[in-house]
This record gives structure tokens, C-alpha cells and sequence, in this order.
């Protein structure tokens, strides 16, 4: 450094460097903010739950009770329903997002892939609400009319799984919770399968077509295996959302803290439990359960989330090299 | 560089603005109450013509009764509002008191296909059986006693129930424990209960809306939504023996024997009452407020619209088959203003009429 | 059969389920979208945009509600992209691989799948409690958390796309490391980021959950920041499941708005961003 600066230049060079470091902190604390932004989530909902565990020990979380008044409460139909309405989310949202999955990488026209793309990209957009709405006004009653008792009277007379199907067909329940959250479950799935199935080297594809398998076999054989980790991973995703979804489940699930085999029957889930009964929780205790389902829910979502994370980022990896 | 000192005079200016907003808009008066849904649509249409009169707005959320006790005991409304009335203790604990606004009555709702409004006829041990579970289809043998006229089909019931903590839970709650010993011992009375079987709806709106969706169903209502919304209502047999139907002329019979006087802090049910022509499901619906008011002058203006809804609300209320408080339990009610509500000082806000 | 024949058998089944699928999943969208016009029509009025929610019975609109949900959408997305393109800045730029970034992405990533009924529950601990009394304020608040993490994603994303070589030639010139990213990387990913936050926008417009217990809800015109607020997510919570038809109307025509509005943002924000690869 042979060059000999000018003072003023100098205290340039000085004042900007401290605004790079200044800059710098600022975005760095910013990000820091983010961790503690979880970190505050975690420890309020831990702190609002501590009264009702207190109370109840381990016995809350397999308790069916609900009494306000007498102040018993369990938490078991409510992670029974958000369970159990997750599931049947899975067992329709997964085979469609696959079949879509496939139709865009595979079947469909490259003029259309972008189009229809976007079409089921704005399923994902339409807000909870509106799907609530529309399970209760349009889903529930074609449910209870139609599907319903079609379903308790072939299904319903089985020896063993006739059980999942007893009762009357009440429209809202279990089942059509589960169905409505399936078909808001479908496009994350659907686009989290595309993006994966797009990290498919084409020469392994290719080879397959190659040696002459059919569409299916190289789907199966190939892209499903390579995307292995990626498609777990892109359905854990679609799990969280199933488990922490409030509104369009609030309409349809029948708000009754029971547990009955039969998914005919009206049951309640966490959220659903929290968006009916907060705002008029009276007493610490009632307020506590309900903070502790809060926190249940978000442990619960907070593991499905981080797994499903880790399994994309170690496909992200795969794919990179 | 440019770009961050836009936003951050933009976002400058709107803090400022919301700021000298707030005063203004809290000189537009406002107060606020919460709680039950069964006289939703009376204060809603006093609510109204209050404000076409003197400009001050009403703003009512109707949460369920649980949510206004709620509301009120944390002080984030002015009144609060509940069909179950708080028993003197309680009253003292939280410092609250309450009064007597209107009356009304639960009525039974079906949705039966070929069944009219008032034609079905069901009596309080059977409508407990029923939310006990145990009365499963509607052409069951109880029932068809009941009404021999009637063609009852083949059909699963399908209770409904207030999901949400609720005072007209309470009063039909306490209607079916007066009735069903079985119904005392097993479920009892409250406005949040571990309901047998059926599917919760939130608020009377909730439950009025699932009865008329779901085919087969029976839920309780209060008398004007079954009205406002041309759901079937069922009349009932009542201590007498009699059959009603719920209309004016019974809720105001069932009415017409209480004793308010003798029920200190208006603490009075109304259920099962003796007359032939009583309404077995009656009760009346209360308002909460803090004993000290720490905003003297909303709590002037509280005690203003609901004096003004005495006087003037009568026949608004009646439209809508409601039943008025009648004037000796006005004048009780103006008493207890002066003596129960005062100011941080000690001083009663209101001056006795 | 050949064992060709039911190799091509089997293809043909599972082929012809993708295409039932991709019908199923197109079939679910046009059925809710025209069953939200169809119902969301007939309350298409001048009124609904100018009239307050009426108690039952009566005529009114939606006024109110849309103020509300406009004025904490907005603030929310004021306050929340300014934490989100910063937090993402310090992702891009300046973390990189470190411990630290990967942690933050990893729970930014959690946090933006998060139950939005939960970060409304711990608004409601934090700023509903203390201060005994629902507000916009903590609507905007709750509303601005899950803002946060679509914009933090979006930033880091679209930064990273900005090539090397401009940084460099920045940093030739004698630019110091923080004009660089303010005047240089973000002016070359403003479209991006923008798309970013047009998403998120879209996303906040229909969530009902964080509101609940947040901003509550009003039925009269309110401004006042500082008490409960009306807005259209919850106006069509209430309004839905209540028994009166004319509530019932405005809830569909509330939903209409509130969809067409978030399509119309996902779409342009799509065209925005394919534009601006094709610029860039």
C-alpha cells in the first residue's frame, strides 16, 4: 500500500466500512430475530399449557373428558380428530397428487404443462376459508345425500371396517373434514412431486425408455426411487399443513369432543377446537387446555415439518451433485 | 438508499395517521358488549334504532353467554351478556351485578320432511331421551304416542347442540334436569356440558343453521330465530299437562308468576313454571357490568341505552315474540343501578327515574 | 396375455389414473370457483363496497370489513417485508453456509408452514392479554409473523439469482459491500422480491385463523386501530354459519371478493416473475 490517502478519503473509507459492519449487524440481528421469534412461540404456548399439566400430568393427553364447568378436560378427541382427519387427507390427497405429478412430467403437451401447472398451483392459493365454506354448503350435503349412505349400507355391512362406516349419514364428521382436507392437501403434494420429479437426471430416464419400458415402469422404477427421499419429503409437507389446518376443517368436522370409531361421526380437531372455543374460554384452567392443545399441535406439526425439511434439503444435495 | 427512505416515510406517515386517528374515533361513541346469542337479533334491531337516535353505536358480539362472562370479568367489554345468571357469590367474587333484559323462549327445532311448524308434539322426559341417545329414530314408540296423527318416517336423529359455552344450554339444560331425573344425574345443567351424542353448532345461529341443513335433525333454538329463519318448531307438553305451542301469549304466561323481588341479584329461572298455558322452556337473559366503573362516563352512556331499551324497546322486542320486562321489575332494576354501580369515588352514576 | 400385453395393460390403467387425477384436481378448482361466483354474484352491488355489516335482516354490505382487511393487510405486509428482505439479505449475502444461516432457514422454512392459529394464539398471549383488549394492532401483528417467512424465502431466493459477476463489478469500482447490495443486487432482483411480496400479500388476504382472536371483529365502521376491527375473512366466518340468508349472501359475496382478489395476485405475480426472467 504505497498510495498515501488524503485524510478526508480516509475518513470515508473509515465511515463506510462502519456502515458495512452496521449493515451487516442489522441483517444478522434480523435473522437472529427469526430463531427467536420460534423460540418466543414455543415458550408462550409452553407457559400458557404449564397450568394444565400441571393438573392433569400425562393423563391430559389421553383423558376423552371436555367439561368446561367442572373444569375436566382431555386432550384425546381433539389429537384423535386432527390424527384421524390427517389420515384420510393422506389416504385421497397423495394418490391424486401422484397421478398429477405424473400427468405433468410425463403425459401432458409441453404447451399445456405450464398452464395446467398453474391452474393446480391456484388450488393451493384459494384460502381455507372458502374451502370451509364450500365443504359445508356444497361438499357436506352431496355427502350426506349421495356417497354417505351408499357407503354405510355396502361398506357399513362388513364384519370388521362395516364399523368405520356405522351410524347415520350426518353430512358433517370425520369424513368429510378428512375429505376437504385432502383436496387442500393435493396441490403443495402435487407441486412439491413436480419439482422433485423434475431433478431427475433425463439420462436415467431416457436409458429406461430406452431398454423399452412402458410410462408407468419408468415411473415406478426410475423417477420414484430416485425421488425417493424428495416425494416423503414433499408429503410430510402436505401432512404438516393437514394437521395445523383450522378453517376449512371448523365448518365441516361437527364440533363434538367424542371419539367413535365410525367416521360418519362428528369429533373435533385441535385447531378446530381452538377456533370455537377460545374467545370465550372463562376461567384460567379452560384457558390452559386450550393453550395446551395449542402447544400439542404445534410440537406435533413443528416434528412433521423439520423431518419433511430435512428429507428435501438431503434431495436438494443429492440432485446438486 | 432512496427506496428505504420512501417506506419509511410512508410507514411514518401511517403511524401518525392511526395515532391521531385513535382519539378522534374514540370521540365517536362506542360501547361494547358481548355474550349471548339469544337476544342477538332484539339488541341488534335496538342496537340499531339507538344509533339512528342519538348516534351512539352498539357494539355487540354475540359469542355465546361463556364469552361474555369471559369478556366482562376480563374488563375487555363495557357489558357483558348471559341467559345463565350469575348466583349472588359469583357476582361478588368478580365484582359484577347483573339485571333481567328481556325475556324469551327456547323452542325445540326439527327438520322432518312433510312436517309442519307446530305440528309436532314432544314432551320433556322424551326430548331428554333423545340427547341422551337413547330415543334413536323419529318414529320411535315415545314419540309416536305423542302424536298419533302424525307419519313419523323411519329416520336417524340427529341431535344438535350448542357447541359453544352457552346460556340457552343452560336454560334447556335446566328444563331436561327438572324433567329427567336420569337427565340430572348423568349430564345436569350448565352452559358447557359433556353432551351423549349429536353435533355442536356455535351460537343459536350455528345450531338454527345445521338444523335446517341436516335432514333428520332436532336442536334448540331461541323462539326468534326458529321465527326469523321459518324453522319447524315443536310444541311441548308442560307441567300442567297441557300442549303448547311457543308463542307470545305462552312465554308471557310462563313469565307472569315470577318473583323478582325475592330473588336477590335477579338470580331467577324460569323453567317448568306451573300455568296451563306456560311455556315449559322459558328464562330470561341478564347483563353484566362491573359494580365500580372506572369509565364513569361509558358506563353512564351503558346504563343510558339500556334505560332507553326499557322504555322505548317494547314493541320491537314483541315483534319478535319476545317478552318485556314488565314495569314493577324496571323499577327494581332502576334501583339496583343506583345502589349497585358507582364510580371510582363512591358515587353512584345513576340517578334513580 | 403376453407379458407385453399386460405391461402395456398396466400402462394404460395407470396412465389413464394420472389423467382422472389431474381431471379430479381441475374438476375441485372450477367447482369451488363457480360455486363462489354463482353464490357471490347476487351480492355484487355498489352498496357492498360502501355499506357496513348490518345486523340481520337488514340491507348492508361489506364496507367495514374490507377497510379492515385492507388496512392490517397492509400493514402487516409494511412491517413484515422490511423484517423479511432484511433477514433474507443476511441469508444471501452475507451467511452464506454458516451454522447460523442454515439453522435460520431451516426454521424460517418451519415457520412458513406453521398453523397460522397458532401464531395467532401467541399474538393473543402477547399483545391481547397484557393490554386486556383485542385490537388491528394485533391483528396486523399476527398477520405481519406469517408475512415474514414467504418474503425472507422469496429475498434469499431471488438474491442468489442475481449473478456474481454484477457484485463484481460493483466492488471494481470501490463500492463498499452494503451500497453493493442496496443499490446493485437489490435493484436487479426489485421484480423478484416484488413477486415475493405479492405472494405474501395473497397469502394474508385469506387467513381467518390469526384474527380470531386478534382483531376480532366489529359491526361498525371502525378506524380506530386500537380496538377490534372488522374484516372479511371473519365477517365470512360469522356470516356463514348463521342461519339468515341475507348474512349468508354477503359471506359468498365476501368470498368471491376475497378469492378473485388472491387469483388475481398469484397471477400476476406469476407473470411478473416469468417477466422478469425473461428480462434479466
Amino acid at each position: 500500500m504505497g498510495v498515501s490517502l488524503s485524510v478526508p478519503t480516509r475518513r470515508r473509507i473509515d465511515r463506510q466500512r462502519l456502515l458495512d459492519a452496521a449493515f451487516r449487524a442489522t441483517t444478522q440481528s434480523f435473522a437472529l430475530g427469526v430463531l427467536v421469534l420460534l423460540g418466543g412461540i414455543m415458550v408462550a404456548l409452553a407457559a400458557g399449557a404449564l397450568p394444565v399439566f400441571r393438573k392433569f400430568g400425562w393423563g391430559f393427553l389421553t383423558s376423552e373428558a371436555w367439561n368446561p364447568v367442572k373444569e375436566n378436560f382431555g386432550a384425546w378427541p381433539a389429537i384423535y380428530g386432527t390424527l384421524m382427519t390427517s389420515l384420510i387427507a393422506m389416504l385421497i390427497g397423495i394418490p391424486l397428487a401422484l397421478g398429477i405429478a405424473v400427468f405433468l412430467t410425463e403425459l401432458c403437451p409441453p404447451i399445456m404443462r405450464r398452464p395446467i401447472g398453474t391452474l393446480i398451483e391456484l388450488l393451493a392459493a384459494i384460502p381455507s376459508i372458502i374451502y370451509g365454506i364450500w365443504g359445508l354448503f356444497v361438499l357436506a350435503p352431496f355427502l350426506q345425500l349421495t356417497v354417505q349412505p351408499a357407503l354405510v349400507s355396502t361398506l357399513g355391512e362388513l364384519p370388521i371396517i362395516g364399523a368405520l362406516f356405522a351410524g347415520p349419514p350426518l353430512g358433517l364428521g370425520v369424513l368429510t373434514a378428512g375429505v376437504i382436507l385432502g383436496f387442500m392437501v393435493l396441490p403443495f403434494i402435487a407441486s412439491v412431486m413436480r419439482d422433485v420429479f423434475a431433478t431427475v437426471p433425463p439420462m436415467l430416464r431416457e436409458s429406461a425408455y430406452g431398454v423399452g419400458a412402458t410410462t408407468a415402469e419408468v415411473v415406478r422404477h426410475i423417477v420414484l426411487p430416485y425421488t425417493r427421499v424428495g416425494v416423503i419429503g414433499g408429503i410430510m409437507l402436505g401432512l404438516g399443513r393437514a394437521l395445523g389446518e383450522t378453517m376449512a376443517v371448523t365448518f365441516v368436522i361437527g364440533n363434538a369432543h367424542r371419539v367413535k370409531t365410525s367416521l360418519l361421526a362428528p369429533g373435533t380437531t385441535i385447531s378446530a377446537t381452538l377456533a370455537n372455543e377460545f374467545t370465550e374460554a372463562v376461567g384460567d384452567l379452560y384457558t390452559s387446555a386450550l393453550f395446551a392443545l395449542g402447544f400439542i399441535l404445534f410440537v406435533i406439526t413443528f416434528i412433521v415439518l423439520a423431518a419433511a425439511k430435512l428429507m428435501l434439503l438431503r434431495l436438494e444435495q443429492r440432485a446438486a451433485k | 438508499m432512496q427506496a428505504r427512505s420512501n417506506v419509511s416515510s410512508w410507514l411514518g406517515a401511517i403511524v401518525i395517521a392511526s395515532v391521531s386517528a385513535a382519539p378522534i374515533a374514540a370521540q365517536a361513541a362506542e360501547i361494547s358488549g358481548a355474550g349471548a346469542t339469544f337476544p342477538y337479533p332484539i339488541y341488534a334491531k335496538w342496537a340499531d334504532a339507538y344509533k339512528t337516535k342519538t348516534g351512539i353505536s352498539l357494539n355487540y358480539q354475540s359469542i355465546g353467554s361463556g364469552g361474555g362472562i369471559k369478556q366482562i370479568i376480563s374488563k375487555t367489554v363495557d357489558f357483558g351478556a348471559s341467559d345463565m345468571p350469575l348466583k349472588p357469590e359469583e357476582l361478588d367474587k368478580n365484582g359484577l351485578t347483573q339485571w333481567p333484559m328481556i325475556m324469551g323462549g327456547v323452542v325445540p327445532v326439527v327438520n322432518i320432511q312433510g312436517i309442519a311448524p307446530g305440528q309436532l308434539a314432544l314432551d320433556g322426559p322424551s326430548l331428554a331421551e333423545i340427547y341422551l341417545g337413547k330415543i334413536a329414530k323419529w318414529n320411535d314408540a315415545a314419540i309416536a304416542k305423542l302424536n298419533p296423527n302424525v307419519k313419523l318416517p323411519d329416520m336417524a336423529i340427529a341431535p344438535i347442540y350448542r357447541s359453544d359455552g352457552s346460556g340457552t344450554t343452560f336454560i334447556f339444560t335446566d328444563y331436561l334436569s327438572k324433567v329427567s331425573p336420569e337427565w340430572k344425574d348423568k349430564v345436569g345443567e350448565n352452559t358447557s356440558i359433556e353432551w351423549p351424542t349429536g353435533i355442536g353448532g356455535k351460537g343459536n345461529e350455528g345450531v338454527a343453521a345445521l338444523s335446517s341443513r341436516t335432514a333428520g335433525a332436532i336442536g334448540y333454538v331461541e323462539y326468534a330465530y326458529a321465527l326469523q329463519n321459518k324453522l319447524t318448531y315443536a310444541k311441548l307438553v308442560n307441567k300442567e299437562g297441557a300442549t303448547v305451542a311457543p308463542e307470545s301469549k305462552s312465554f308471557q304466561a310462563a313469565a307472569a308468576n315470577a318473583d323478582w323481588q325475592k330473588a336477590p341479584g335477579f338470580y331467577l329461572l324460569l323453567t317448568d313454571q306451573a300455568g296451563k298455558e306456560s311455556w315449559p322452556i322459558t328464562g330470561a337473559s341478564f347483563i353484566l357490568v362491573h359494580k365500580v366503573q372506572e369509565k364513569p362516563d361509558t358506563g353512564k352512556q351503558v346504563l343510558d341505552f339500556f334505560a332507553w331499551a326499557y322504555a322505548n324497546g317494547g314493541k320491537m322486542a314483541e315483534e319478535l315474540a319476545y317478552v318485556p320486562m314488565p314495569g314493577r321489575v324496571v323499577k327494581l332494576v332502576d334501583a339496583s343501578w343506583t345502589a349497585n354501580i358507582k364510580d371510582p369515588d363512591g358515587k353512584p352514576i345513576w340517578a334513580s327515574r | 396375455m403376453t407379458l407385453y400385453g399386460r405391461r402395456r395393460a398396466n400402462n394404460a390403467l395407470y396412465l389413464a389414473l394420472s389423467w382422472m387425477a389431474t381431471g379430479i384436481g381441475l374438476a375441485i378448482l372450477f367447482l369451488i370457483l363457480w360455486t363462489l361466483v354463482r353464490n357471490g354474484i347476487p351480492a355484487l352491488r355498489f352498496g357492498l363496497f360502501v355499506e357496513n355489516t348490518p345486523p340481520p335482516g337488514s340491507r348492508g354490505g361489506l364496507g367495514n370489513a374490507i377497510y379492515g382487511s385492507v388496512v392490517m393487510t397492509a400493514i402487516a405486509t409494511l412491517v413484515g417485508t422490511p423484517v423479511g428482505v432484511l433477514t433474507g439479505t443476511y441469508l444471501a449475502e452475507f451467511g452464506g453456509a454458516s451454522r447460523v444461516a442454515s439453522a435460520v432457514r431451516f426454521i424460517n422454512d418451519v415457520l412458513l408452514s406453521a398453523p397460522s392459529i397458532i401464531i395467532g394464539l401467541f399474538v393473543y398471549g402477547l399483545l391481547v392479554v397484557p393490554l386486556h383488549h383485542f385490537s388491528a394492532w394485533a391483528g396486523s401483528v399476527a398477520l405481519a409473523i406469517i408475512v415474514v417467512p414467504v418474503v425472507v424465502r422469496t429475498t434469499e431466493d431471488m438474491l442468489r439469482l442475481v449473478p456474481a459477476t454484477l457484485r463484481e463489478a460493483a466492488v471494481a469500482l470501490g463500492a463498499p459491500q452494503w451500497k453493493v447490495i442496496v443499490l446493485v443486487t437489490y435493484r436487479a432482483a426489485l421484480q423478484g422480491m416484488l413477486t415475493g411480496v405479492m405472494l405474501a400479500v395473497a397469502r394474508i388476504a385469506g387467513e381467518t385463523a390469526p384474527l380470531l382472536f386478534t382483531s376480532l371483529n366489529n359491526q361498525f365502521w371502525s378506524v380506530n386501530m386500537n380496538a377490534p376491527m372488522a374484516n372479511l375473512p371473519v365477517v365470512i366466518f360469522q356470516f356463514a354459519l348463521s342461519p339468515y340468508a341475507d348474512w349468508q349472501e354477503l359471506a359468498w359475496g365476501g368470498a368471491m371478493l376475497i378469492t378473485l382478489t388472491i387469483l388475481l395476485l398469484n397471477i400476476l405475480a406469476r407473470a411478473l416473475a416469468s417477466w422478469s426472467n425473461h428480462t434479466s
